[in-house]
């Protein structure tokens, strides 16, 4: 009698076979449709083992992939070692070539703000609120390190949200983008961004880390990391560093990264109807984001001479660079000589940073 | 009259959709390049034939380099 109450297949419960179908889902989306696979595959597969019974996978104080979960999200390791990589990955130039459209990263914030006073009339308490008030971001790191402090309840609904918007981006935003701008405004070429210096890009880090952690204390962990990244890049001295932090390092913790949020979810924490309300939200967040950059650039156009292509204003979300993409190609079915991605480069890593600063914002009030 | 063709935008050349010698009419596809993961298509600025083609496919470009001379 003992061998069969340790046998799985008798625990197993109507909720944890929808999970299984749900991991499956995802593992198929990565495999067979390319969505963000790197983070998506491991995910899966995290919920697919978090929902097999009795392992105790996720035993506080004894599983395995509880460990990795405790050790790494919960002490909030992961998220800012995968802003060193993401930093060690960008080029800030095309965001000092043209300051003024700094301000567009910060406006796409806007969705932040909106579904974060949105979630929390719908009966979310302000914490949870604003866990999912940042998925409008689409920033995965930068959601997971603010649920792990605010909401850990609902880390693995909100991350798997702002993953899922990420990659759908391309399928969000042009739709939106055609509706606030006509033709003739998608079509308008922007003037050539002035060249940036190396030595420009090498003081970047270090002015942007003191004025946004002097700012913005509790940004730190995420800002010094992503900043520390960019300074191994741009001092073009540590190339050693510079790679371990854009590939090895990077991928060893998205492997713990994925299969911790993925864990997360299982079914008594996931198949809530709060859950379908986080991805309904989650969605008019990043709507609202990408509609509020966009009108700040046509605001911005009837002050300045220099007019501004308003679909840059949509790479104000922080997908890196799916945003800009989808801004270059919407801008070249407008005009096809029309070449945007630099331009829209600059207010989507505003977009990482806005989202950043406001999670920090968030930590200060709420914490 | 001569006109370079400048590229838009730093990246790596994939395919050159023209020879030397070939006439080309304006928004003829000259050149791809890759940015960002993402292909570019470079289009003829005006009508001409070409005289001179910089660039090979591989090359890495910066914004601005002359890629294609067009007559």
């Amino acid at each position: 009698m003992a061998f069969l109450d340790q046998l799985g297949i008798l625990s197993v419960t109507w909720g944890s076979v929808v999970m299984w179908l749900i991991a499956l889902t995802l593992i198929y989306l990565a495999i067979s449709k390319e969505y963000e696979p790197l983070l998506l595959l491991p995910i899966g597969f995290g919920i697919l083992v978090a929902n097999l019974p009795l392992t105790g996978l996720m035993t506080p104080g004894e599983g395995l992939i509880w460990r990795f979960y405790h050790y790494g999200v919960e002490w909030e390791v992961i998220p800012p070692l995968i802003f060193l990589g993401l930093g060690a990955h960008t080029d800030f130039g095309p965001l000092l070539s043209q300051p003024r459209l700094i301000f567009l990263g910060a406006a796409a914030q806007g969705g932040v703000y909106v579904t974060f006073f949105a979630a929390h009339a719908f009966g979310f308490t302000l914490q949870e609120a604003a866990t999912i008030g940042i998925i409008g971001g689409a920033d995965g790191p930068t959601t997971i390190f603010l649920a792990a402090q605010l909401a850990p309840q609902l880390l693995g609904a909100c991350a798997v949200a702002a993953y899922s918007y990420m990659a759908l981006v391309p399928i969000i935003q042009p739709p939106i983008m055609r509706l606030l701008t006509t033709k003739k405004e998608r079509a308008i070429k922007m003037t050539k961004s002035r060249k940036v210096t190396a030595r420009e890009k090498l003081i970047f880090p270090l002015a942007a880390t003191m004025v946004i952690v002097l700012l913005v204390p509790a940004s730190a962990p995420l800002i010094a990391m992503f900043m520390l990244g960019n300074l191994f890049r741009e001092s073009k001295v540590v190339e050693r560093l510079t790679d371990t932090t854009q590939n090895a390092l990077m991928n060893i913790v998205t492997i713990f990264l994925g299969l911790s949020v993925g864990a997360t979810m299982s079914a008594a924490n996931f198949l809530r109807t709060d859950v379908l309300f986080i991805f309904a939200l989650g969605l008019v967040a990043f709507a609202v984001s990408t509609a509020s950059g966009l009108l700040l650039a046509k605001l911005m156009n009837l002050f300045t001479k220099d007019k501004i292509n308003p679909l840059v204003g949509a790479a104000g979300v922080s997908a890196v660079p799916m945003a800009a993409r989808v801004v270059h190609k919407v801008g070249a079915e407008a005009n096809k000589k029309n070449y945007l991605l630099m331009f829209a480069m600059g207010p989507n890593l505003a977009g990482v940073i806005g989202t950043v600063i406001a999670a920090g914002i968030f930590l200060t009030m709420l914490e | 009259m001569a006109e370079e063709v400048l590229a838009p935008l730093a990246g790596k050349v994939l395919s050159v959709a023209v020879e030397v010698g070939a006439t080309v009419e304006e928004d003829d596809e000259v050149l791809v390049l890759e940015a960002m993961k993402m292909e570019t298509v470079v289009y003829a600025p005006c009508d001409g034939e070409v005289t001179a083609i910089k660039v090979e496919p591989g090359d890495q470009v910066e914004e601005d380099d002359p890629l294609v001379t067009i007559e």
